[in-house]
């Protein structure tokens, strides 16, 4: 395998509804910034990948224009996923592994606020039995959350821990949306919202979007001084319909950590893609997670949940902690789909 | 029977999807139709070449940098660089067939506008001919690029093949 590193990352705010700005305006400046950083004009790109959703945008090829943000004149060699830019991630790093490019841009954006999300996140459910149903993103978690707590997988305590934990880590995240210092106790004496889910125990829903570089080789090590290597990424898939899963465990992200090789030295840093407080605790433990492991320094996905760059985010979160030396190993992982449905997982190491 | 009947293909399953969506049209985009209101063609200059781009957009979709500057007024004449003549009718377009298509390069401008061709004759449509924008009435005026109506030949001299060649 190549030696191929995250050498830098940008992203924008997450904020709960960019009013004024479309998709591609959220884009350019985090773009912008990321080619600033490395010197980089689009000659110095070889490949190109985003992700992002033509459901969240409401009209078909919404992505095309996203490309107004990098630059397509003269033609670029560019690929997209309709899936979280961590995808997209791991699409650039097969096509570095495979001698394709040396280089990579690969961005993720999204602006939910212009629909309402949890009905639009039923369009990636079954469409005969279950989309005409309509059962919202947050219902279906809480079902989920219901089996986890009847099961004694998790607590509605250790739920709002979880909660606490991530908004005190982003106050040190000027990106992130939901910051600030927290008492489970008192959260615990909030309302439902769907129950068994409080608040707290929801990601936000964030506009947003992130990009980074990726590099080989040589041309990692002159663009950043300690590269984040990347060691493996693997990305498990489960089945669509939740009948047949165990929902009160994270499957395939215990076969994605078994396969990455990932839980078996320390992990320094966890940055992980929890959208529910409660899937937070599934990974911790799929990942088998102790107290060596500074889990989720950025605030996770419930202190900022762009649509569609929130994974990618994780690894670029991840990837900061290399670089400034605050780890030598660091795991990232990305979710899509209903109650953690595919999971990937990224070991990056300093050395 | 029942049998039979539990194994036939289902052809037909209708799941109605209806979703709303609240757009903005974006910071830039805002800005152009804005001034369409008041029968202005703002352009705007990309901050490596200075081509001007018309309408206004966010970004230089050469150079893949912001462009954040202050946007150009355009005139509202400029020179057909291609056009092609038009016999499918559309609702949408209040013109008698046929009709010229054309792109239009606004003088100021470094990117065409396409727009249609009225009271000019489609047998004398060609390309370096100069045009000029017919508005609707005033009181007609929206957020849009439909209050130009339609360009007109303006009986100036052709513009030189030289002067438009590399918009084309």
């Amino acid at each position: 395998m190549r030696d191929v590193a995250v050498v830098a990352f940008t992203q924008s705010d997450s904020v709960r509804r960019a009013f004024d700005r479309n998709e591609v305006e959220i884009l350019i400046p985090v773009i912008h910034e990321l080619k600033q950083n490395v010197g980089f004009g689009n000659e110095d790109i070889d490949f190109i990948c985003s992700g992002s959703s033509d459901y969240l945008a409401g009209q078909s090829f919404a992505f095309v224009a996203g490309l107004d943000a990098v630059g397509a004149w003269p033609p670029v060699s560019e690929s997209h996923v309709e899936m979280d830019g961590a995808w997209a991630f791991y699409e650039a790093w097969v096509k570095i592994q495979m001698g394709y490019a040396e280089t990579a841009l690969v961005y993720g954006f999204g602006k939910p606020s212009m629909g309402d999300l949890p009905e639009v996140m039923a369009l990636q459910l079954d469409p005969y039995v279950l989309t005409p149903l309509w059962p919202d993103a947050v219902s279906m978690a809480a079902l989920q959350a219901r089996l986890c707590l009847e099961q004694g997988v998790t607590s509605e305590r250790e739920m709002a821990e979880i909660a606490v934990r991530d908004r005190k880590n982003a106050i040190s995240n000027p990106y992130a949306q939901v910051k600030g210092e927290g008492d489970p106790a008192a959260l615990l004496e909030e309302p439902y919202l769907v129950s068994p889910l409080r608040k707290h125990d929801c990601s936000p829903i964030s506009d947003g979007a992130s990009a980074m570089i990726l590099a080989a080789g040589d041309r990692a090590r002159e663009l950043c001084e300690r590269p984040a290597w990347i060691r493996i990424i693997e990305h498990i898939c489960e089945p669509q319909d939740l009948g047949v899963r165990d929902l009160t465990r994270s499957r395939s992200t215990e076969i994605a950590a078994e396969k990455s090789g990932a839980t078996s030295d320390k992990i320094d840093v966890a940055e992980l893609y929890g959208p529910f407080t409660h899937q937070e605790a599934l990974l911790q433990r799929a990942l088998g997670l102790g107290d060596a492991t500074n889990v989720n320094p950025s605030g996770g996905a419930l202190a900022a949940n762009p649509m569609m760059a929130a994974g990618l985010t994780r690894i670029g979160e991840a990837a900061k902690r290399v670089w400034d030396g605050s780890a030598d190993r660091a795991v990232a992982h990305a979710t899509s789909g209903p109650c953690l449905q595919q999971n990937l997982v990224c070991v990056l190491e300093g050395n | 029977m029942s049998d039979e009947k539990s194994t036939e293909p289902v052809q037909i399953l209708l799941t109605p999807v209806e979703l709303d969506y609240t757009y903005s049209a974006g910071v830039s985009a805002s800005r152009f139709l804005n001034a369409m209101a008041e029968g202005k063609l703002l352009g705007q200059r990309c901050p490596v070449d200075g081509r001007v781009y018309f309408p206004t957009r966010g970004s230089c979709p050469q150079h893949g940098v912001p462009i954040e500057g202050e946007p150009v007024e355009l005139a509202d004449k400029g020179t057909i660089v291609t056009y092609s003549i038009n016999r499918v009718p559309s609702e949408n377009i209040d013109l008698e067939l046929p009709y010229a298509a054309i792109q239009v390069l606004l003088d100021g401008a470094d990117t065409v506008l396409m727009h249609v061709l009225g009271e000019t004759s489609i047998d004398d449509v060609h390309m370096g001919m100069r045009v000029e924008a017919v508005w609707k009435p005033r009181e007609e005026w929206d957020t849009s690029v439909g209050n130009i109506k339609y360009f007109r030949a303006n009986g100036e001299p052709d513009a030189p093949f030289e002067s438009y060649k590399e918009h084309i």
